[in-house]
């Protein structure tokens, strides 16, 4: 299993009912699972504790075999570095960088750049003329395309999109979303999708709902 | 002794702190000075005085001496006399300097001193008749020169003994006109070489009372001598025979040596080149240097063949021309004691 | 892994040249300011360093006569005859120039005039013409003579040394010596000085030199100032690198979020400044050498005329200020960044990565305490605080408790004038203000510092010139002071004048020691001029008539201060016992305890002093004749005989000089405040669009806009700068009254100057306005298209 989460339960110290209680999921190899939910279902929390981002409070997160639960800020970064990558709903692109910095970026800080598959990644998301540009300079569909390139660019085995396309208007978000499954599936990479729009997640290969701190 | 010209001429000639490079110039300002001539009578008591007209000139003085319990003990006294230009005169701006050295010299321990002073301002002087040299607190003074009180002071010794001629002034060369080359330089000496000497040492332990026999050098001349030696080894030696025996080694491509020879019963012999043998037989290392302090001496004319031992191989003269200079006791044909000074023995 | 972090940390500058320059430059400014200011108070040490090493000062005993009158020869030959081995000197000047004689033959080895003789020709120094040895540039500044000039570059500035013999010629004092130098190790034997030179009073070798006591006094103004104005720059830069880090927030959460570690990320950070700090470092030292540079002939000038203290002109780049300075830019960096480095390791992942709005969070309750504390501090200091640190803590702690109150008070202002606006854009303006305040208030810091410093430095220079002239006034209150080389002269002078001036006051001194300390003694002449111009700081009830009656003696302030001799409290005295103290006088500058007493008791205690100086009182205008006179009859050489109003010149053109050398300071420290105000409300520009564009929308002009932003700027300098006043006072108060005291004994009245605040005051807002007018500028140029982006852009 690339992604096995056993009886995860997180509870914040500001809230009085845990986020989740108890959540037990696998996802296997190049898989592409949808979460969807309500508001504040807790379903960001979840990607976050699979993405090394935050800490379970009980249960296990085990990435591509190794548990981070037992890991501390640096072991969990390195994760994060090598096998995941993250797209988040504001496109964290380094304001300071260009295009081509940021896509080149995460690559290099996993050490395994590679110019050509960038190269490559740009075109296919219809990057290439942008690539001397500065994130303020590009519309929001670019800018997110440049996030899932620099994602992709450092090849993971396991990408976290949290609501990708939540930003953009209907017509470039499915744009958006279909490049996106197109690379990940030519990846081998497994997705987990986080999104509230059920229309997105059906196109997914499963889909799982969390409702109440549970996965239904 | 015309080889301590050279000593006074290399000491004002070499590097002194501050100061040294100054009697550097003294070379090019020679004229106009009185110079040594044969025909010149010495007069005392007024030679024993300063002849300001002259270059150079020195009172140079070293005793043996014994302690209570038979130690030996080395004194040195020296006042070196030197003119910027051949006149007296008063106040700072007079052209006579005055340079003192004294030491003490226990089998132990070597305590040396040095002092420097203008003469125009009365720091430092020689008058004949009654007879006083001084510089600052140091003197050499008595009725005549028969009777002398000598003192010294340093920061670790001090000295004040008695002097008693026992014997008459012996004029080297020809009636004091000493020739000292070929090319004619030449000064006008003349030496006290046996002097009864009690007195008292002061040092760190305390104070000791001593006897001995002292030496005395006068000369003064305005000439340097040839400069193509590297140094000299001086002696002076009282056998317990009475004799005496002075006699040096200038070193150089061709080593040239000198004696005088002062029997028991007053008569005066000089011996010329090679007459006059020494050879190092000891080295010891002081202030940085390898010396030679033990010796075969010898005179071979007069059958004489000793062996010198330093008292204190550490016997440096830390002045600001440094040199060696301590007393030595004798073994071999004769027995006794004397006085060695070497020079330029480099670092 | 490093290199891609790196070249992301690097980025943010590129992208914000801005930012970037206001941290290098306000790095730069605040350590040039202080390397100058260092490199000025190095170079003149060096140099009374090198004048005292000349002789050795202080490290070597000396002997001299009580009264300071001349030793003769006869009784220095007596003293080296008798196995003391002491060498001579005179000092005299010949026009600017201090001239030492020395007796080379006898000179203590290792003195600096026996290495100056190194290499010197003997016979030429020892034989009249002579020679005199200095620096070139001090030989061009002798008069003629014939001894023969020889630069010496190993000399100190301003100071010959030529042989004794030679330098009596030429001050024309054969036969005398000033004193003996003892050498260190003197031989067995010697005479007791008493019975061989009774007259002569041993001192043993001192640590510091009189010269650099007093000069410390003014090296201790200037380090105070060097540090307020690197205090002024750790502001800006702490306004600087407090920006870069709340912008790059969100870059440092995506490059968490993208898997670099953050202990990397920190350790980057600190390696990211402490490389600009050395840059900016490098770049200050070089700034502050030209400013050294530029000011130090007025120091040299300054330190020349007011202490007689010999500076080169000429600046040498020492390592001790360039290794301060390079320090003081690390030091300050980090002090500046420890904050920032701190929220940022504990700022949790997933925080949120918009910028907190930039220093809100300083402005809290919990800094008004720290403020309150701090002043609190402060004022424990001024009651209980011993020592100069604790005077050097109450500066810092006053400073910075001022600055972190600045804020909070402004906030409250604005928010009382909000509540009274009428009018909607009246109110929005105060509003907006109040809004902006968190985004300048490092910025007006800055400049609340920069004008407290001022405040307090120039009061505390105008005071020291106003004290020091009434001390001239004081001290100099005879028209003409005359210098005679023996008795002789003296009776001649003194008969050549008689029936000629108004009243002869004879001058007479001697050392001794009283309490522990070394004090002058005074025999003072009973005549008006000391009651008219003698200010007392304490004084018993008609203290002039019981002085007059020998009832008692008056002592300098400090003397009391040292000794703890109050009013009535006995001075023991060389014969007959003590006398009680009558009155306290101020005596400004002067190293060590004096005490008057009439001419009467002085003579009476101490028979063997004559008097050799004189003051003569007569109409101002008779004074050039007299001096002819004196110089024909009598035949007293020009040097002896100086006229008060000479010196009085002479001396207020120094403290000119001194206000030159200071005013340049305060106006680059205010500049450095302009500059950073001009940095915050650049980047507040940008921040600002949001909070402008609605404004605009709604019908305000951007000429509008743009003059209230200038007023806004306007107002805010000057509530800081009223604020600031205070606060300089205060800091004024503290230099006089408490580290002044502490450091040399005695305390500088303070006077007001309220002309000078006024000009301060304008200077800031000029500051303040040219700050503001390029940023308001750009605002009435924007296209209208920025500020509708403002509504289409919203985040």
């Amino acid at each position: 299993m690339l992604l096995h989460l056993q009886d995860v339960t997180k509870i914040y110290p500001s809230a009085e009912l845990p986020v989740l209680r108890g959540v037990t999921l696998d996802v296997a190899a190049g898989e592409m699972l949808a979460l969807t939910g309500e508001s504040g279902s807790g379903k960001s929390t979840l990607l976050h504790l699979i993405g090394g981002l935050d800490s379970a409070s009980s249960g296990t997160v085990a990435v591509n075999g190794v548990d981070l639960t037992p890991l501390d800020d640096a072991g969990r970064a390195a994760v994060r570095r090598g096998t995941v990558g993250v797209i988040f709903q504001q496109f964290n692109l380094i304001p300071s960088l260009t295009v081509a910095g940021n896509i080149a970026f995460q690559a290099r800080l996993a050490g395994c750049h590679d110019a050509g598959f960038a190269h490559d990644l740009a075109l296919r998301l219809g990057l290439v003329d942008h690539l001397t540009r500065y994130p303020e300079q590009l519309s929001g569909g670019q800018q997110q395309r440049v996030a899932i390139a620099r994602t992709l660019a450092a090849r993971p085995k396991l990408v976290l999109a949290d609501e990708p396309t939540g930003n953009l208007d209907e017509a470039t978000a499915d744009a958006v979303f279909a490049l996106m499954c197109e690379l990940v599936r030519d990846s081998g990479a497994a997705l987990v999708l986080v999104t509230h729009s059920g229309r997105l997640a059906a196109r997914l290969d499963r889909r799982l709902h969390l409702s109440g701190g549970l996965l239904s | 002794m015309s080889v301590r010209i050279w000593l006074l001429l290399m000491l004002l000639a070499a590097p002194l702190t501050g100061l040294a490079q100054g009697f550097a110039g003294l070379g090019s300002r020679a004229e106009g000075f009185a110079l040594p001539s044969p025909d010149r009578v010495l007069q005392f008591p007024a030679d024993h005085g300063a002849h300001p007209a002259f270059r150079i000139e020195w009172w140079y003085l070293t005793a043996n001496m014994t302690g209570p319990d038979g130690t030996p003990y080395g004194l040195q006294w020296t006042l070196f006399r030197s003119a910027l230009a051949p006149e007296d005169g008063q106040g700072w701006g007079a052209p006579q300097l005055w340079m003192g050295h004294a030491a003490v010299t226990t089998p132990t321990a070597h305590h040396v001193t040095e002092r420097l002073a203008r003469g125009g301002i009365g720091q430092a002087g020689v008058t004949a008749a009654p007879f006083a040299a001084w510089i600052d607190d140091w003197s050499l003074t008595g009725p005549d020169f028969d009777h002398l009180r000598l003192t010294a002071s340093g920061p670790d010794f001090a000295y004040d003994v008695n002097l008693q001629a026992r014997g008459p002034l012996v004029l080297h060369g020809q009636n004091g006109y000493s020739v000292k080359s070929a090319q004619g330089q030449a000064s006008h000496y003349y030496s006290q070489p046996a002097f009864a000497l009690s007195g008292t040492l002061r040092l760190a332990e305390g104070e000791v009372k001593v006897t001995g026999s002292a030496w005395l050098d006068r000369e003064w001349s305005s000439q340097p001598l040839a400069q193509d030696q590297t140094g000299w080894d001086w002696f002076s030696l009282s056998f317990d025979s009475g004799d005496k025996l002075m006699g040096f080694v200038l070193r150089g491509a061709d080593d040239y040596t000198s004696a005088t020879w002062i029997g028991a019963d007053g008569t005066v012999t000089s011996f010329k080149d090679g007459a006059f043998e020494a050879r190092p037989l000891t080295w010891h290392n002081v202030a940085g240097r390898s010396v030679p302090v033990g010796w075969q001496v010898r005179l071979p004319i007069r059958g004489v063949d000793v062996t010198l031992r330093a008292v204190n191989p550490d016997a440096w003269m830390a002045t600001s021309v440094p040199y060696w200079e301590g007393p030595v006791t004798l073994t071999g044909s004769h027995d006794g004691v004397g006085y060695l000074e070497m020079t330029g023995y480099g670092e | 892994m490093t290199a891609a972090l790196l070249s992301a940390l690097l980025s943010h500058w590129w992208r914000n040249p801005v930012q970037l320059f206001t941290l290098l430059a306000g790095l730069s400014l605040g350590t040039a300011l202080w390397t100058g200011v260092q490199a000025i108070n190095a170079e003149a040490r060096a140099s009374y360093d090198d004048a005292a090493r000349t002789l050795d000062e202080g490290q070597l005993a000396q002997l001299a006569t009580a009264s300071g009158a001349p030793i003769s020869e006869q009784t220095y030959v007596a003293l080296r005859r008798a196995g003391w081995l002491v060498s001579p000197v005179i000092e005299g000047r010949l026009g600017s120039v201090r001239i030492i004689g020395i007796d080379p033959l006898t000179l203590p080895r290792d003195t600096g005039a026996a290495r100056m003789m190194t290499g010197a020709d003997l016979s030429g120094f020892l034989i009249p013409p002579g020679q005199i040895l200095a620096q070139a540039e001090t030989l061009n500044r002798l008069p003629d003579t014939d001894a023969a000039r020889i630069a010496t570059p190993g000399a100190a500035p301003g100071v010959a040394i030529t042989d004794i013999g030679v330098a009596q010629l030429l001050l024309n004092r054969v036969g005398q010596i000033d004193r003996l130098m003892v050498t260190p190790e003197q031989p067995l034997g010697q005479r007791p000085l008493a019975d061989v030179a009774p007259d002569l009073l041993l001192t043993a070798a001192q640590g510091s030199t009189d010269v650099a006591r007093l000069t410390d006094s003014f090296h201790l103004n200037l380090t105070a100032f060097g540090l307020l104005s690197f205090v002024v720059g750790l502001f800006i830069v702490h306004g600087a690198i407090g920006l870069a880090f709340e912008q790059r927030r969100p870059m440092l959460r995506s490059l968490r979020a993208l898997g670099a570690p953050l202990n990397r990320l920190i350790a980057l950070m600190v390696l990211e400044l402490a490389g600009l700090a050395l840059i900016a470092g490098g770049v200050g030292i070089a700034l502050g050498y030209a400013m050294a540079a530029a000011l130090l002939p007025d120091v040299a000038a300054t330190l020349r005329g007011l202490y007689g203290a010999e500076v080169a002109g000429q600046l040498v780049l020492r390592p001790v200020w360039v290794i301060s300075g390079l320090a003081m830019a690390l030091g300050g960096t980090a002090a500046a960044a420890a904050g920032s480095l701190w929220s940022l390791a504990r700022m949790p992942l997933l925080a949120s990565a918009l910028p907190q709005a930039w220093g809100a969070a300083r402005t809290g309750r919990a800094q008004v305490t720290f403020a309150l504390v701090l002043l609190g501090l402060a004022g424990a200091l001024t009651q209980w605080g011993q020592g100069l640190l604790a005077g050097f803590v109450l500066l810092g702690a006053l400073l910075i408790g001022g600055a972190l109150l600045l804020p909070p008070i402004l906030r409250a202002v604005l928010h009382w004038a909000e509540a009274r606006a009428r009018g909607p854009l009246a109110q929005w303006f105060w509003a907006d203000t109040r809004q902006q305040l968190p985004g300048l208030s490092l910025a007006l810091m800055a400049l609340l510092l920069a004008m407290a410093a001022n405040v307090g430095v120039s009061t505390m220079v105008s005071s020291f010139r106003l004290t020091f002239v009434a001390f001239l006034d004081q001290r100099l209150a005879s028209e003409l002071y005359v210098t005679t080389a023996n008795p002789a002269e003296a009776d001649r002078v003194l008969n050549s004048l008689e029936g000629t001036v108004d009243a002869v006051l004879p001058l007479l001194s001697m050392r001794q020691s009283v309490a522990g300390q070394p004090v002058e003694l005074y025999g003072a002449r009973d005549h008006a001029t000391y009651r008219d111009n003698w200010h007392l700081l304490q004084a018993v009830p008609d203290a002039w008539d019981a002085l007059a009656r020998g009832e008692g003696v008056l002592i300098n302030e400090q003397l009391f201060r040292r000794a703890g001799l109050g009013l009535g409290a006995p001075v023991p005295l060389a014969q007959g016992g003590a006398l009680p103290v009558l009155g306290i006088y101020g005596d400004y500058g002067n190293p060590i305890g004096q005490i008057v007493l009439t001419e009467a008791e002085f003579r009476a205690r101490y028979p063997e002093v004559t008097a050799l100086r004189f003051g003569l009182r007569l109409d101002p205008g008779r004074v050039p004749d007299l001096r002819a006179k004196l110089q024909a009859d009598a035949g007293l050489p020009a040097s002896g005989i100086v006229d008060q109003a000479a010196i009085k010149a002479l001396s207020l053109d120094v403290f000119e000089r001194t206000f030159l050398v200071t005013s340049a300071l305060n106006m680059l420290t205010l500049a450095v405040a302009g500059f950073a105000i001009l940095m915050g409300l650049l980047t507040l520009a940008a921040m600002r669009l949001p909070q402008m564009a609605p404004v605009w929308a709604l019908g305000v002009t951007r000429r509008h806009l743009a003059l209230l932003d200038l007023g806004r700027a306007l107002l805010l300098a000057a509530l800081t700068g009223v604020l600031a006043l205070p606060l300089g006072l205060a800091l004024a108060w503290a230099l006089l009254a408490i580290v002044n005291v502490e450091a040399f004994g005695w305390r500088l009245p303070m006077s007001l100057f309220w002309m000078d605040y006024l000009r301060l005051g304008v200077f800031a807002l000029l500051a303040a306005a040219v700050a503001a007018a390029w940023p308001a500028w750009r605002l009435s140029r924007m296209k209208p298209a920025r500020l509708l982006g403002v509504f289409r852009h919203e985040r």
